[in-house]
């Protein structure tokens, strides 16, 4: 079954800005799902509507096969939100906030508190459930807005940038979390601007730019498509020229780093164990390794620059056509 | 969401609502408290002493249940505005709004704080006069039925203030040149017959004075205006206001792009 089918989702803002022109998107249940996009690309839009903070202007949207129109007070059962902007009463207790949004699912109050106390502690927040929430730091607001996503047990948990402005390690310690979250059966939709954490955390991926899904696929065959990879090789030596390394492109930094092309496309094979066996009999060893730029982000920012060249060929064929 | 689960919710948005103002007791329940302390020093002590009696009774005591419902509009109707605006300003409606609460248990959750204000400064204002006035009920039922009705009717009326607002400025406008002159003028501090023909007509428009006259009458047993017609005016304002506000819920006014 989908979590999550949307079609032709179009949405037109009262001042006239056409935020969605027609987005597509299935997302299965239980998958861990990264809609990406460029500032303004209407993702937002996209999750305000599925989380009915924002009225559709004309599409479709079911959750788990139900109609979001039809049936919005049983579809939002299913759906957690974790927004952008904190969206909390920050003279609030911590605990408070968790307690009143489970009743406002129906939760007494009772078992409201047993969720309350799990979730914060899960989230390292139980220490806190008493202050209020304007005393906590940006990372452990974030975190606030995740349990308070769960406290309802949703099948479907929507996070738009839920790591923005967090430090890496509770950023990652954010992404086991959600990574356990999703293995127990959760469905998963992230938006970020961390592309290293879709790479990470998502199976399937949805690009979205000016208000159109762009691109809809898994992850493993969208990275697929990038045919080069580029590594930074930091070396246990000194060299004083680039050593002949046959079909591999390698170039030198410095003394002791290197730049080296890999072709992943289907008629080439080469590999990084390759190269550094070909280094390896130069006499040079590799002490480390990185890849030169993020491959999701190398994808994405040529996907937009297509996109964006097309549209600029069609708006000129359309002013220059007599 | 079956009828069980609204009631919890309702409960949840009850208690939410009732911390919140408890929280900040010193802005919400003491000031109404000093302030009709001072009225009844002032007008009712000083200027008071030099009035002749109003329908047989003491200036002071003719006073207290103008001055009781004063403070129950202005709370109930206060609480649910900066409430409802706060929730706006901060997002956190949008707690509210993602989950599945019907939109009528919202508009009850916050009105019910409206009157849980309400009441609570109505109670600690009347325990106020007791010290300055001779306070005997004349119909309980009536006093305790215009005191929860004026509370729900001024708390459906913050929450529209609060559904259109847009800036801290816009909830304070209507109570400042609307809710306070018509207060004022709807028979807190004197009888209508004290005042000419033509200005006891102008101030047969005004819906508080049917209040005020219907809490006097409770508390007092006297009114300038008839009971039966007060009582069709409140609860005809409270069904207008409260389908009202259901419609700009359910259209999301103000909360919905």
């Amino acid at each position: 079954m989908n979590a999550l089918s949307i079609q032709n989702l179009q949405k037109t803002y009262k001042n006239g800005v056409n935020a969605l022109k027609g987005v597509d998107l299935t997302v299965k249940e239980g998958d861990f799902f990264a809609l990406l996009g460029p500032n303004g690309a209407g993702k937002s839009t996209v999750i305000g509507i599925i989380a009915s903070l924002i009225n559709k202007t004309s599409g479709q949207v079911e959750i788990f096969g139900q109609d979001l129109g039809a049936n919005a007070s049983n579809v939002r059962m299913h759906i957690g939100l974790v927004p952008q902007e904190f969206n909390f009463n920050i003279f609030e207790p911590v605990g408070e906030i968790l307690i009143n949004q489970a009743g406002y699912y129906g939760i007494a109050r009772e078992e409201a508190k047993k969720r309350a106390e799990i979730h914060l502690k899960q989230l390292e927040l139980w220490d806190k459930r008493f202050d209020m929430a304007k005393e906590l730091s940006g990372g452990m607001k974030r975190r606030l807005m995740i349990a308070r996503a769960l406290m309802h047990n949703p099948k479907l948990l929507i996070l738009d940038e839920p790591t923005a402005g967090v430090d890496i390690e509770i950023r990652h310690s954010m992404w086991e979390f959600l990574q356990k979250v999703n293995a127990e059966g959760t469905t998963i939709i992230l938006t970020t601007h961390y592309l290293e954490e879709a790479e990470s955390l998502c199976n399937n991926i949805a690009i979205i730019n000016n208000g159109i899904t762009i691109e809809q696929t898994q992850m493993r065959s969208l990275l697929a498509r990038l045919h080069v990879e580029t590594f930074i090789l930091y070396l246990a030596g000194n060299i004083d020229k680039i050593p002949d390394c046959g079909a591999y492109s390698v170039r030198m930094i410095d003394n002791t780093t290197l730049e080296a092309d890999i072709h992943s496309d289907k008629n080439s094979t080469q590999n990084i164990s390759d190269l550094f066996g070909i280094l390896k009999k130069c006499g040079i060893e590799v002490a480390s390794m990185k890849n030169k730029t993020n491959r999701l982000e190398q994808l994405f920012i040529s996907m937009l620059n297509n996109k964006n060249e097309n549209t600029d060929k069609n708006i000129t064929s359309e002013v220059v056509a007599p | 969401m079956n009828f069980s689960q609204q009631m919890i919710a309702l409960k949840a948005i009850v208690i939410k609502e009732y911390l919140r103002f408890i929280r900040i007791w010193i802005q919400t329940i003491l000031p109404p408290a000093i302030s009709v302390a001072l009225y009844f020093i002032i007008f009712g002590e000083l200027i008071g002493s030099q009035i002749s009696d109003i329908d047989g009774y003491r200036y002071m005591d003719y006073i207290v249940p103008g001055l009781i419902l004063m403070s129950v509009i202005s709370n109930a109707y206060g609480n649910v505005v900066s409430s409802f605006f706060g929730a706006k300003f901060q997002h956190s409606i949008e707690e509210m709004l993602v989950s599945p609460l019907p939109n009528n248990i919202i508009l009850l959750g916050f009105v019910s704080g409206g009157l849980a204000r309400g009441m609570i400064v109505g109670l600690v204002v009347t325990v106020v006069a007791m010290f300055f006035a001779d306070i005997h009920i004349h119909s309980y039922t009536i006093t305790v039925a215009v005191f929860i009705l004026t509370s729900i009717l001024f708390s459906l009326a913050g929450f529209i203030n609060a559904v259109y607002a847009k800036t801290f400025d816009d909830i304070t406008i209507i109570p400042t040149f609307v809710l306070t002159p018509l207060t004022y003028l709807g028979g807190i501090f004197y009888s209508i017959k004290m005042l000419p023909e033509i200005w006891q007509n102008i101030s047969l428009v005004n819906p508080i004075l049917y209040m005020v006259n219907a809490f006097r009458y409770g508390l007092l047993g006297v009114s300038d205006v008839d009971l039966t017609s007060s009582f069709i005016i409140i609860v005809a304002f409270i069904v207008v206001l409260y389908y009202f506000s259901l419609r700009l819920l359910n259209n999301g006014v103000g909360l919905k792009p």
